[in-house]
């Protein structure tokens, strides 16, 4: 259960008021063992707990379609049963389950078939595509929706294509719960344009709505040792469409911090701009609502056995105002010392506010936000379980 | 013929024992589909393999194979096999 700690006080919500939104905002917690909302005040100084729900299902994403800020779905399965998404008309007061979730096309006789394992990953589509979803999955796959999220239907352009059966690899090439295809983008401007990412598998980029596909890998480093020309070997850990300049994306990858500016298709490191002793390595990346010079990063430490904790054990939020050309430490109000933090890729998010708000989850589940772009910060919820993802929406 | 869910599944079928017909237990699985949708594939994936922590028996005895005949008066047990943390 949450409790109030730090500036932002938490209460826990009746249940007859549950799900009622009383505030402007909400955050959205998906955790290994259920998810909660977050419902704050007009300032986000204040949160009602909304949770758990789905106690014991591991969340790995949930998410609010910004199309109607009404919507809920949620990414969902336990350690024993397979996967489903649920979806919620109600703002998580009655949840439905997708009549057909995300499935790979049943193999030909004899042949090795691919099974989901979980659905990690969701994006509401384009505000001019009503009902349209899309799913990315562990092992990689993507998925389509066009009613909503009750029936999904696989792309076979990646999902059964040779190439990039190949590209994904075997489990043991993925994360270690499992390789994901995630970082599913889509430009505002264009409905034929997206983009996603595989952990591993690269970058890959669409023109003609997802019926073909080219790889989008140029100015990325990998592990050394390995060949950068294949794509089985990149990791990219989360990418991010700038709202305010949709041809700029920012890249958090294993291996470094990155910037595209399109038409251009080579990756920029602006990592190599962060100070050395905490280096640039992370998972989740979160761009500026309105300035696409703006960005943030948490770095977790890369070196020798990839650790992925807290530099030193000091956390701190790294925060570019130019593009990637320099990195400001924001560490007010985090622990100073002795926190060996992970964040995982989903787990990080801004708000549209003005000033923007910053939140992010810990895997040692404690929900952290900051009011002002990151100058301070506070927690707002410990002894969550392990945090999946993080969301911040605004309601109606 | 009666088939007793494990406390995962009930969730589906709001109770601990359902009945279902099928002269196989794929028959079986798809009538309790129908009953109840979405619990088959909690259960088997889209490959047609039982999951990693579901068993099923029937009169005691583990069955692996979805093609496997069943009587009316067969009893079919379907367990989540408990592990993790």
């Amino acid at each position: 259960m949450a409790r109030t700690t730090g500036k932002a006080a938490v209460r826990k919500q009746k249940p007859a008021a549950r799900a009622r939104s009383q505030g402007r905002m909400v955050v959205l917690v998906a955790t290994r063992k259920g998810a909660w909302l977050y419902h704050g005040d007009a300032k986000r100084k204040t949160w009602r707990a909304d949770g758990p729900h789905f106690l014991g299902h591991v969340i790995s994403h949930l998410v609010l379609d910004p199309r109607d800020r009404r919507t809920l779905l949620a990414a969902a399965k336990t350690g024993h049963l397979g996967p489903t998404v649920f979806r919620s008309t109600d703002l998580g007061r009655t949840w439905k389950e997708a009549a057909r979730p995300p499935a790979f096309a049943k193999a030909a006789d004899g042949q090795p078939g691919r099974a989901v394992d979980h659905t990690f990953w969701l994006t509401p589509g384009r505000v001019s595509e009503p009902n349209v979803w899309y799913a990315g999955t562990s092992p990689q796959g993507l998925f389509r929706s066009d009613d909503g999220g009750v029936n999904w239907e696989p792309f076979s352009s990646i999902n059964d294509d040779p190439q990039y059966r190949k590209w994904m690899g075997t489990v043991q090439d993925g994360t270690p719960d499992g390789p994901k295809l995630h970082s599913i983008i889509l430009d505002p401007r264009d409905p034929a344009h997206l983009y996603f990412a595989m952990s591993g598998g690269g970058v890959h980029e669409s023109v003609d709505g997802g019926r073909n596909w080219k790889t989008l890998l140029k100015g990325l480093d990998v592990v050394e040792g390995f060949d950068s020309s294949e794509p089985t070997f990149h990791d990219p850990h989360c990418i991010r469409i700038c709202p305010s300049n949709p041809d700029r994306l920012y890249q958090q990858n294993h291996c470094g911090i990155y910037r595209l500016d399109r038409p251009s298709d080579m990756w920029v490191r602006i990592g190599r701009n962060m100070p050395k002793r905490v280096g640039d390595v992370g998972f989740p990346m979160v761009v500026h609502p309105r300035d696409a010079d703006s960005a943030w990063v948490l770095p977790m430490n890369g070196t020798t056995v990839w650790p992925r904790t807290s530099p030193d054990g000091k956390p701190a939020v790294y925060a570019t105002r130019n593009g990637g050309k320099t990195w400001q430490r924001l560490d007010a109000g985090l622990p100073a010392d002795e926190a060996w933090w992970t964040v995982k890729r989903q787990a990080m998010t801004a708000d549209a506010s003005d000033p923007v708000g910053l939140y992010f989850g810990t895997t040692s589940g404690e929900l952290w936000m900051s009011r002002d772009e990151g100058r301070r910060w506070a927690c707002f919820a410990r002894h969550l379980p392990e945090i999946y993802s993080v969301e911040a929406a605004e309601l109606k | 013929m009666k088939v007793l869910i494990p406390g995962a599944l009930r969730s589906y079928t709001e109770k601990g024992e359902a009945e279902a017909g099928g002269a196989t237990l794929a028959a079986v699985l798809a009538d309790l589909e129908r009953q109840y949708p979405g619990i088959r594939f909690r259960m088997i994936d889209e490959q047609d393999r039982i999951r990693r922590h579901i068993r099923i028996f029937v009169n005691g005895g583990q069955v692996r194979d979805l093609s496997q005949p069943l009587n009316a008066t067969d009893e079919v047990v379907i367990v989540q096999a408990l592990s993790g943390g």
